[in-house]
């Protein structure tokens, strides 16, 4: 559905993209994830023909972005990071209007209002002027405007970028629900957020893409050597630190045992694994077997954020 | 052609729903209304002069009202164009909304056209309020129609190529207020380069002379259509408006 490849853009001063490649399946949610300032903007308006690329194509359904932007432009819908409403219009005068811009037109036109509005929860909202607007309504109708001629592709910059956690998870709900008739790419510097919604995930780093896989093998890739954070008490007042990290550095697969935090009630441990070993098991086992209380086990780091952090931080190897 | 007037529609709309078209009719009205008093006031007064001295001097309304009415118009026009360009496209800039427009399958000239049609319209309706101020000498006289009609064109044409330099400016910048200071800039250069010929037979001065729109008007309020300035006025407005499609192409390499 879309093809990227080998696409760079450059400021006077400075490489925004930099030779990027990637393409995307129809039907797919894709995450675009990166640092603030990594290039995602750019590579999206470079998709929705609002910049051109200075060398490298891409295409959206067939259609070159350069050769062909009007054809690209009818077939995508595009709520940029602050939604592009006009404060003076009324909801809904708003989305007639885009509605007409994308080429919709009498009954159809009144239709898709009123079935994005209820879509995109904003039909409580539709006479009121867009000016007055909390944020979380703004961004619904920036969602609304995107899908309101029925686009085969959604680009969606940041879509849940200030909006608090109970619109958060609506948006989301509302992006995973027009998954399959739409492929959808979305950016995004919140990690959860890929994990819950995207199937496939990009990552991107000061322009360059680090990593492209789907979210099941990034989370799989992360697991390979994780840190876990362990928390061990004893019936009888504290167990002996020694003991306990005698105990867990004796289980194969384990490279490292820190004890990090020391409370009331138990002792935190860190523990290392080695690449490609799942200790969990013997971790809890070796616990409890030595008459200890296993209180907590989990892994230091969510998934993804690990090998986002190795991915984008400075020391880490640009693959 | 759907599209443009889409977008006329919309600027339109955001004209009449915000403060602005308000103020510039209202400022307008009252001084076009003061010198529309003036002016009559002046006519009458040399009316009672000419049949005091007994003199028969014939009077005329269009000569002497209409005429030098228009041409003040004009020059009132020339302040008034830079605020209702300014914001144009500033404001799109701005808040944003170019995204929009850019990214909708409708044609840079498409939208172009369609705000400074918008602009064209809101112009007119200053107009309008000329015209009531035309209609008393109507009621009480008999001036003739035709060279005020012809006139209108002119101020129609002259505005046009303003609005079209305005509408470019307009693209230059995210800010209001330089795009608009900058319109107004050019608009009183247009006005003075009249001048030079005042004083200077040489070359340049017919050309700069020439360029300025104000010469080209004085056919207009006289009442008679010259090809010439016909020319003039449209190729102006054509070079206006293509100088505005080239600045959003650039848009999409620069921003």
């Amino acid at each position: 559905m879309i093809i990227v490849k080998d696409v760079t853009k450059r400021y006077a001063r400075a490489v925004a993209v930099d030779h990027i490649s990637f393409s995307v399946e129809k039907g797919q949610i894709v995450g675009f994830l990166g640092p603030n300032g990594a290039g995602k903007t750019t590579t999206m308006r470079i998709l929705t023909c609002f910049l051109s690329p200075s060398a490298g194509t891409a295409s959206v359904a067939g259609f070159d972005v350069l050769e062909q932007p009007f054809e690209v432009k009818k077939r995508i819908g595009y709520l940029p990071e602050t939604p592009p409403l006009y404060p003076e219009m009324e909801t809904a005068e708003y989305l007639r209007f885009v509605g007409k811009l994308k080429g919709l037109s009498g009954t159809e036109l009144e239709k898709r209002v009123n079935y994005v509005c209820e879509r995109c929860f904003v039909a409580d909202v539709k006479n009121k002027l867009l000016g007055k607007l909390s944020k979380g309504y703004r961004q619904r109708v920036g969602l609304a405007q995107a899908i309101i001629h029925n686009p085969d592709v959604l680009i969606l910059d940041e879509p849940t970028a200030g909006l608090d956690p109970k619109q958060i998870n609506e948006t989301r709900d509302l992006i995973k629900g027009l998954a399959g008739d739409h492929t959808i790419i979305l950016s995004t510097h919140i990690l959860p957020e890929v994990e819950q919604t995207c199937e496939q995930v990009l990552i991107i780093n000061k322009g360059k893409l680090v990593a492209t896989d789907s979210v099941r093998n990034l989370q799989a890739r992360a697991r390979d050597a994780e840190t876990l954070l362990l928390e061990v008490a004893a019936r009888d007042g504290e167990p002996d630190p020694l003991l306990v990290q005698q105990k867990l550095e004796a289980i194969p697969g384990v490279s490292g045992v820190v004890c990090t935090d020391r409370k009331d009630v138990g002792l935190t441990f860190e523990v290392q694994s080695q690449r490609g070993q799942l200790v969990r098991g013997d971790l809890a086992r070796a616990v409890v077997a030595s008459g200890w209380d296993l209180c907590e086990l989990r892994p230091a780091a969510r998934s993804l954020e690990e090998i986002f952090l190795q991915l984008t931080g400075s020391e880490a190897p640009q693959s | 052609m759907r599209n443009i007037w889409t977008i006329c529609s919309k600027e339109l709309r955001s004209y009449f729903v915000s403060p602005i078209a308000y103020l510039l009719l209202t400022m307008f009205a009252l001084i076009f209304g003061f010198f529309f008093w003036n002016a009559l006031g002046y006519f009458v007064i040399a009316g009672l002069e000419m049949q005091m001295r007994g003199q028969n001097f014939p009077m005329n309304v269009n000569e002497q009202i209409i005429r030098p009415l228009l041409s003040n118009a004009s020059v009132v026009g020339l302040f008034f164009i830079p605020m209702i360009t300014m914001r144009l496209f500033a404001e799109e800039k701005r808040s944003g909304t170019i995204e929009l427009l850019a990214t909708s399958p409708v044609h840079d000239i498409e939208v172009i056209v369609g705000k400074w049609l918008a602009a064209m319209i809101l112009y007119a309706c200053l107009l309008f309020f000329t015209a009531i101020n035309f209609a008393f000498l109507f009621r009480y006289g008999h001036p003739d129609w035709k060279p005020l009609a012809v006139g209108y064109l002119g101020l129609l044409l002259q505005a046009g190529t303003l609005l079209a330099l305005g509408t470019f400016i307009s693209t230059l910048t995210k800010n209001q207020i330089i795009a608009g200071a900058a319109t107004f800039g050019v608009c009183l250069l247009l006005w003075v380069l009249e001048w030079t010929s005042g004083y200077e037979s040489a070359t340049w001065a017919h050309v700069l002379a020439y360029l300025s729109v104000i010469t080209h008007f004085e056919s207009f309020a006289k009442g008679v259509i010259e090809v010439k300035d016909v020319i003039f006025y449209l190729s102006g407005i054509f070079l206006g408006l293509f100088f505005t499609a080239r600045s959003m192409e650039s848009l999409r390499w620069r921003s």
